[in-house]
């Protein structure tokens, strides 16, 4: 996206600006310095829930990118699959297994819910590693609404399941009676920092990536600092594939083990 | 560092805390979630799902296929095996009932032989004693002609039957 308007001369850090939610149509043209002052100032749009961001646009991809692999890979339903195909299969078979092993038979019924997550985050993690993308899981705002949708989905499903029940999963029966009420404190407490903590691992992680590569990238203006700061970004690159598919990874199975206290609450 | 502002962006801290986007993003991503969660539900898990059924169940029943066409390969090699014996069996048996058939005829005609050849023998035997008997009796003829002869040579008169009788004891004795 065209965002960077910055004249080259001196180091120009700007790590964060690749964050920035901006609208895909009716933008201000980039200001021209040399242009008089005083000319009518272009009033940026405001960004309303409906308008149509660089968040829509790369959301967007992700969903044709999940058609192309899910449906489009798959139509074929051939025996002896085809690349794509086999591709989507791997995927299936793997969360499939995740949700099978984590939660038992009972949470299979629950995997296509689970895999639209892990596809979602998958697929936004690695498109925003393309190289001027807009990356929306390292947004603070899509991960919360990931994170405590799980959550109070897991917890509703939790008391529809097992009723007053549920609530036995923070009283330790192994423990001694004395100990009994602290460690219930502990536990509730540690039960709601689940969402804040399962939504600030992934944007944090994918947020502090990008904008290291982004310092790297301002670095490699200096000569005499270009290969060093190059190499760097290379393997920060590297670093941030790994981490855009553990991340994916860590948030699903996190998803499941929530899952499953919900579902049998008394382990 | 950097004196120009570009313009129009918010310069105000981390975008990802400009509160003013969040309606617009979380409405998106809602959005998102749901045509994903669509697709998959709708199109791509079941279909995925059931090619990856079918597969295993191909497999399974190439196996049992297989596992068939082995148990009757076995059935056809016993089946070979027995018809074989059978046979080899079949031909010993034959081989005995000529045998035997033949030794029957073999005895029979032995015995067929034997009875001829005994037959003959007799009638030879006969044959032979006749001419023993016809000998004997030219040599007591002989013997008593001759007896007669010596006594009528030396002048005696003897009585011929006389004769013959002491020839016919000397002959016996």
């Amino acid at each position: 996206m065209a965002g960077e308007a910055h004249e080259t001369g001196g180091l120009t850090f700007h790590p964060l600006d690749q964050f920035i939610v901006k609208p895909l149509f009716g933008n201000c043209p980039p200001v021209d310095h040399s242009a008089a002052e005083g000319t009518a100032a272009c009033v940026p749009p405001e960004i309303h829930w409906y308008t149509i961001t660089n968040v829509t646009l790369w959301m967007a991809i992700a969903v044709a990118c999940i058609f192309l692999l899910m449906v489009v890979g798959s139509r074929g339903r051939s025996i002896i699959p085809t690349r794509l195909q086999s591709i989507g299969e791997l995927l299936y078979g793997f969360v499939h297994k995740m949700v099978e092993d984590v939660t038992g038979h009972e949470g299979v019924k629950y995997f296509p819910y689970i895999m639209t997550l892990f596809l979602f985050i998958l697929f936004a993690n690695f498109l925003g590693l393309i190289p001027m993308s807009f990356t929306t899981t390292s947004h603070i705002a899509v991960t919360a609404v990931l994170g405590f949708g799980v959550f109070i989905v897991v917890t509703m499903l939790g008391f529809v399941l097992n009723g007053s029940a549920f609530l036995g999963m923070f009283w330790m029966k192994d423990a001694p009676l004395i100990l009994r009420p602290v460690i219930a404190i502990i536990e509730v407490i540690s039960y709601f920092v689940r969402p804040v903590s399962h939504s600030i691992r992934l944007a944090g992680n994918i947020m502090a990536g990008h904008a290291v590569i982004k310092v790297f990238a301002g670095f490699a203006a200096i000569a005499a600092i270009s290969p060093a700061s190059i190499l760097a970004i290379v393997a920060i690159y590297g670093l941030e594939v790994l981490v855009a598919g553990i991340q994916a990874y860590v948030f699903t199975i996190l998803t499941c083990v929530y899952l499953k206290d919900a579902l049998h609450p008394h382990h | 560092m950097a004196t120009e502002t570009a313009g129009t962006e918010v310069e105000a801290g981390m975008p990802q805390l400009d509160f003013s986007t969040f309606p617009n993003q979380i409405f998106w991503l809602v959005i998102t979630l749901v045509v994903i969660y669509l697709i998959l539900s709708r199109i791509a898990l079941p279909r995925i799902g059931s090619v990856l059924a079918e597969r295993a169940g191909t497999v399974t029943n190439d196996i049992a296929a297989a596992e068939e066409l082995k148990k009757r390969a076995v059935a056809a090699e016993a089946a070979y095996d027995k018809a074989l014996a059978d046979a080899r069996s079949e031909a010993n048996r034959i081989v005995a009932a000529a045998k035997a058939e033949m030794q029957a005829e073999l005895d029979v005609e032995l015995r067929k032989a034997d009875s001829e050849i005994a037959a003959l023998t007799a009638e030879s035997e006969k044959g032979l004693a006749e001419i023993r008997d016809s000998a004997l009796a030219s040599v007591t003829e002989v013997a008593k002609s001759t007896a007669r002869e010596i006594v009528n040579v030396f002048g005696q008169g003897a009585d011929a039957s006389a004769v013959d009788a002491a020839v016919e004891v000397r002959i016996k004795g």
